[in-house]
């Protein structure tokens, strides 16, 4: 009995910052999305109205939810594995036994994710500008026609990647960084003395013993990446085409711009949805092969 | 210890203004305000520059969160919006004491803009409206001696251009990004654009069938080549190599024209009313307006900023500096203005342009009639369908307004 007292006492701070900025605003956004708050319920609460699921139902015939959704799949699809993969080379070199001025680099490689990401957008936009951007004047010294990175609607989506990519990978790097530095040397020394290779080293010890960490820094980059808003907001807002609308830049529209908040709140929960199910099989799959 | 005490009696007597302003206005502006401040010891005017892709949100933000500005520059077509919020100040009883603000003496279709069920809401700060820019020299060579009245003529001309400029010129730029040329044909017609105050949209009357068959033939004539402004790498550029002779565009374009002229073609162009279907037509009633918040206190005190803003020298210098449109008569008869041989077609246009319905549904209506014209040129839509289709999207859009309508008709029978 007292033992469970202390055990809830301690955890209590912890709830209550969880009820507060967690549970209460799902509710409330729930609660939101089944009516239809927009201006006139604004200028005079008696204008709300509660519509049942009409929000959802609508939502899931507009053509620019999918659209949107789309473009959100895909830059989790590709900027997930791209970003996890970044960070696992850099974190595998920094923790090579020939690295040099380990912390230095690693401040560097961390710099991107402490930097403001609007003025770092205003350095990419120069850097992707089709005229006079160091990109294309790159690829121009090797014979390839200026590409308009930004307005050009195949292009637009990469750009916003490896920009999310450039500048995030540097946290992950960190975590896996701190997994790699806990892995007991002897396991190498013991394969070294076997005769395993450094391919056959990465292979069969130092992915096996990260796979805890990778686990927790899949999920956490995928709930990430999938609330993608800044990058598209500083770098295109949207545009060309509509081709870098995340489903939480047209939440934001639906909700800021055409103050909608109804069908907003709708989208908010429909990703919350997405997310929490995406997460909950991860961990499944983890623990499965017992990572957890 | 004295010098914090007068800096303590100051602070009391001098009244700190708030002051939103929008992108390039913003900058322009300061020397305006510095001027009011000599003028006006105890006020101190702090402007705040919002860019424009963000002002929508952030006034409503402010609006939601209670800490919108004493006075602020507002598009005319968000005044629906900010007075169905009951946020806006009306200014009837400002404009009968004042001495400096003459209504008459403003365009009858700008004022209009701010007047939403009879009340004034806003003082009418600059207009801008679309019409022709044109090459005269171009003209001249495919044998037309004066630019077009009317429909009939411009379809004449746009057609003598095409056929001497050959199949890779083109009579005309309607860029199909923006919905402002084909909202001013859509504004010449004489039917309204919505019906029933406001209830539905009306864009299957024969006018908005004359409006878009014409936008439409520009088109499949191959007068227009069907862009977007974003594919033409630089408009400018393009007028001037000859492209295209007409081009519809706002009043910013004049300086940009200026600017850009390459030598030997600085005469070449001129300014020109818009061409209606029987005469020069009407045109949109754009611009922004100076408004005062229902929540401010200092109200006496942004009055005044409104009224030396709207003083007939200070707009012309504002518009020396920034190429904004006045909105009063008597600041066109001032001499800068008066023999500007480009703004006399702006100033023609003035006295026909029209305000748009005033529903706070607009800004999205209009991305709608885009997207129809689009699809009607670019995809191949058939007009009839594409009008019908567009009413039933603005009929939808609109249902929220319908049932507060018809909410606030029986709450007011209710209640006696």
């Amino acid at each position: 009995m007292n033992r469970s007292l202390a055990g809830w006492i301690f955890a209590a701070p912890a709830l209550l910052v969880l009820t507060v900025f967690f549970a209460l605003p799902v509710f409330a956004s729930l609660l939101l999305s089944f009516t239809d708050f927009d201006l006139y319920a604004l200028a005079n609460p008696q204008h709300l109205r509660f519509v049942g699921i009409r929000n959802y139902v609508e939502l899931l015939q507009m053509p620019m939810f999918w659209k949107a959704l789309g473009n959100t799949t895909y830059f989790v699809a590709v900027g997930v594995p791209l970003s996890i993969g970044v960070s696992l080379g850099a974190a595998l070199l920094l923790n090579a036994p020939v690295a040099r001025a380990q912390a230095v680099f690693r401040t560097a490689l961390f710099a991107p994710v402490v930097t403001t990401l609007v003025a770092v957008a205003v350095i990419w936009r120069y850097l992707f500008h089709t005229s006079y951007g160091v990109v294309n004047f790159g690829l121009g010294s090797i014979g390839i026609e200026p590409i308009d990175w930004l307005g050009d609607p195949f292009w637009a989506m990469p750009t916003i990647i490896l920009l999310a990519v450039w500048k995030n990978f540097g946290y992950n790097m960190v975590i896996l960084l701190a997994g790699l530095q806990a892995i007991p040397n002897d396991l190498y020394e013991a394969a070294r003395i076997d005769g395993a290779s450094r391919w056959q080293q990465l292979r069969y010890i130092t992915l096996p013993m990260l796979g805890p960490v990778l686990l927790v820094v899949g999920v956490i980059t995928i709930a990430g990446y999938f609330q993608l808003f800044a990058e598209p907001y500083v770098m295109t807002r949207g545009d060309p085409l509509q081709s870098t609308v995340s489903v939480l830049y047209f939440m934001f529209e639906e909700g800021f711009r055409w103050w909608n908040l109804g069908r907003a709140s709708a989208v908010a929960f429909i990703l919350f949805v997405i997310v929490m199910t995406i997460t909950a099989l991860l961990m499944r799959m983890g623990r499965k092969k017992g990572l957890v | 210890m004295v010098v914090l005490l007068t800096a303590c009696a100051r602070g009391e007597q001098t009244t700190e203004l708030r002051f939103w302003a929008m992108g390039r206005e913003a900058e322009v502006v300061g020397e305006l305000i510095d001027e009011f401040e000599r003028e006006n010891p105890d006020i101190k005017v702090i402007v705040q520059q919002i860019p424009w892709t963000a002002a929508h949100e952030k006034l409503l933000t402010a609006f939601a969160a209670d800490s919108l500005p004493d006075i602020c520059q507002l598009g005319n077509t968000w005044l629906p919006e900010f007075a169905a919020l009951d946020s806006l100040q009306p200014l009837q009883p400002f404009v009968d004491r004042s001495q400096g603000i003459v209504a008459e003496d403003y365009f009858p279709g700008i004022l209009d803009t701010n007047r939403i069920d009879g009340q004034l809401y806003g003082v009418p700060w600059y207009v801008d409206t679309r019409l022709v820019f044109y090459r005269k020299d171009l003209l001249t060579a495919a044998g037309i001696a004066r630019p077009p009245t009317n429909w009939a003529e411009w379809e004449t001309a746009m057609a003598a251009l095409k056929a001497h400029g050959g199949p890779r010129r083109y009579a005309i730029m309607l860029p199909l990004n923006e919905f402002e040329q084909m909202l001013s044909l859509l504004l010449q017609q004489p039917d309204p654009l919505l019906r029933d105050d406001g209830r539905y949209g009306n864009f299957e009357s024969d006018g908005a069938r004359r409006a878009l068959a014409f936008y439409a033939n520009v088109f499949a004539q191959g007068w227009a080549p069907p862009m977007s402004e974003t594919q033409i790498s630089n408009v400018w550029d393009e007028f001037f190599n000859g492209l295209f002779a007409f081009y519809v565009s706002g009043p910013w374009n004049i300086r940009e024209f200026r600017k850009r002229a390459p030598a030997g073609l600085e005469d070449s162009w001129a300014t020109a009313p818009l061409p209606g279907p029987n005469g020069p037509g009407a045109g949109i009633a754009g611009g922004t307006s100076l408004v005062l918040f229902r929540s401010s206190r200092r109200q006496p005190q942004a009055w005044k900023l409104v009224e030396f803003l709207s003083r007939p020298e200070i707009q012309q210098r504002f518009h020396a500096a920034s190429g904004n449109l006045p909105p009063r008569r008597s600041t066109w008869q001032l001499p800068a203005l008066a023999n500007d041989p480009y703004a006399r077609a702006f100033r023609d246009q003035l006295e026909r342009v029209k305000p748009t319905p005033k529903v706070l549904e607009w800004e999205r209506i209009v991305q709608e009639l885009r997207l129809t014209s689009e699809r009607v040129v670019r995809g191949g839509q058939p007009q009839d369908a594409a009008l019908s289709a567009l009413n039933t999207r603005v009929d939808a859009i609109l249902e929220k307004r319908r049932w507060v309508m018809d909410f606030e008709a029986q709450s007011e029978a209710a209640s006696p």
